[in-house]
């Protein structure tokens, strides 16, 4: 089926969305770690963006990692990760399109203080309702009673919201508030590929607390 | 193929897409005439998380966000495909849009919306992404190639959108010497007639902003100042 090669980062939540795609559907692949984010074959993957992760099929450089993960769908259709029913198919990427504009707001929270950093934590919690009153009704999984492409986009929050909310010194997701969610996140970190596919927690505080200094420390 | 219909506001650029993908598939669909200011219990109980138009309700299950609609009509009614087949280039397409959506649209707003010591460089940044956006169409007749494809229904209301923003603020963006592709994709764009019976014109937009006395609200006091 051709050469898959992952340009990634550690632990950057969006190449873990990639990585546990590819892993769910048992699809071999070479990562590269991008190790200077600036690097120039990076550059020449995505010239629009210059971000990672950057999935490199037969050559063929694919950017953003929701898109990306729409492209492993459609070329390893086995294990699907979407709706076959165009409906469920529309409300899955409801929720992608949701993740996308709203997960942004636990990062702002991450590397902002004083009223930028309020006003992010406060989109962050309205994020976190609405999943909780919407999005996991009645269902194990956002996919339902297997993960799917929603569940592997909300990811950042199963594991990467908990190393913020250390670090920030600030809890948003309450167990009494948000008992779908932590539930939720049981269950998503017990599946096996993503059980032994997350970062260590301890060692994400370490890069992500020195990282947070130099941001708020830089002109 | 079942009840169709769409909840729209009729001067919304990106209400629009959706009619255009669903003429340009001949299905028939009633529209809802929105009033944002105003919002029915219908436009409440279909998009409960956001609240906002476009909405498709198709047999009665209603579909939110204009890409993910898009895609929804693709899948559903197989005419005139919007979409490329091969997924390389449907996610190239995916990209582009997402692209003017999250990074063009929202650029072009800072640079009319800009205070004057930050203007130069918004629209400088502004400009850099219609260049962009002109140089994906250099050569080409449509963003979707020979037909017309789901870029261009992404695209189709800006160069109109430009124009509104430029009579409102002053800052003109689409210089159509700088950008000649994307003035030209434009130019013949809006004379399609499936196209033209439901586009925002610049001159109904601007009437909309001053009758309802918005146009403070839209850009801001410090535009409003810097506006000649």
């Amino acid at each position: 089926m051709g050469e898959v090669k992952l340009h990634g980062t550690w632990p950057s939540a969006f190449s873990y969305r990639v990585i546990w795609s590819l892993k769910l559907k048992g699809v071999p692949y070479e990562y590269i770690e991008d190790l200077s984010n600036k690097s120039s074959l990076l550059l020449q993957l995505n010239p629009v963006h210059k971000k990672i992760p950057v999935l490199v099929h037969d050559g063929k450089p694919i950017c953003e990692s929701l898109i990306i993960l729409e492209y492993i769908e459609e070329i390893w259709p086995h294990n699907p990760l979407l709706p076959t029913d165009p409906y469920e198919r529309a409300l899955a990427r409801f929720w992608l399109k949701f993740a996308e504009e709203k997960c942004p707001a636990m990062w702002i929270a991450y590397r902002t203080s004083g009223e930028e950093q309020e006003k992010a934590l406060k989109d962050t919690l309205e994020m976190l309702r609405a999943i909780e009153e919407h999005g996991l009704v009645g269902k194990k999984y956002f996919g339902g009673e297997k993960i799917g492409m929603v569940d592997i986009a909300f990811g950042q929050i199963a594991q990467w919201l908990g190393v913020i909310e250390e670090i920030v010194g600030v809890k948003l997701l309450e167990p009494q508030t948000f008992p779908r969610l932590h539930t939720w996140i049981k269950n998503f970190k017990e599946v096996p590929v993503i059980k032994e596919n997350l970062p260590d927690r301890d060692e994400m505080l370490v890069v992500y607390k020195r990282l947070r200094e130099r941001l708020l420390t830089s002109p | 193929m079942g009840e169709v219909k769409v909840i729209g506001a009729s001067l919304s650029i990106i209400c629009c897409r959706i009619e255009w993908a669903l003429k340009l598939k001949g299905v028939q669909y009633e529209y809802i005439q929105e009033d944002l200011r105003n919002k029915s219990p219908i436009l409440l109980q279909c998009n409960p998380v956001h609240k906002k138009v476009p909405v498709l309700v198709h047999n009665e299950k209603p579909v939110a966000e204009s890409l993910v609609i898009l895609e929804y009509i693709d899948e559903t009614w197989k005419e005139n495909p919007l979409l490329p087949k091969d997924p390389f280039e449907k996610s190239t397409a995916r990209f582009w849009a997402r692209f003017v959506d999250e990074k063009f649209i929202p650029s072009a707003w800072a640079a009319c919306c800009a205070q004057e010591h930050e203007q130069e460089k918004a629209v400088e940044s502004a400009q850099e992404l219609l260049g962009i956006l002109d140089k994906l169409i250099e050569g080409k007749k449509f963003f979707g190639g020979e037909t017309i494809g789901f870029l261009d229904l992404v695209v189709g209301s800006l160069p109109n959108w430009l124009k509104f923003m430029e009579e409102l603020s002053g800052i003109k963006l689409f210089d159509a010497e700088k950008f000649p592709s994307f003035h030209e994709w434009a130019t013949k764009f809006v004379e399609i007639p499936i196209i033209q019976e439901h586009i925002p014109m610049p001159e109904d937009l601007i009437n909309y902003v001053n009758t309802a006395g918005l146009a403070k609200t839209i850009l801001g006091s410090a535009a409003m100042a810097n506006k000649k």
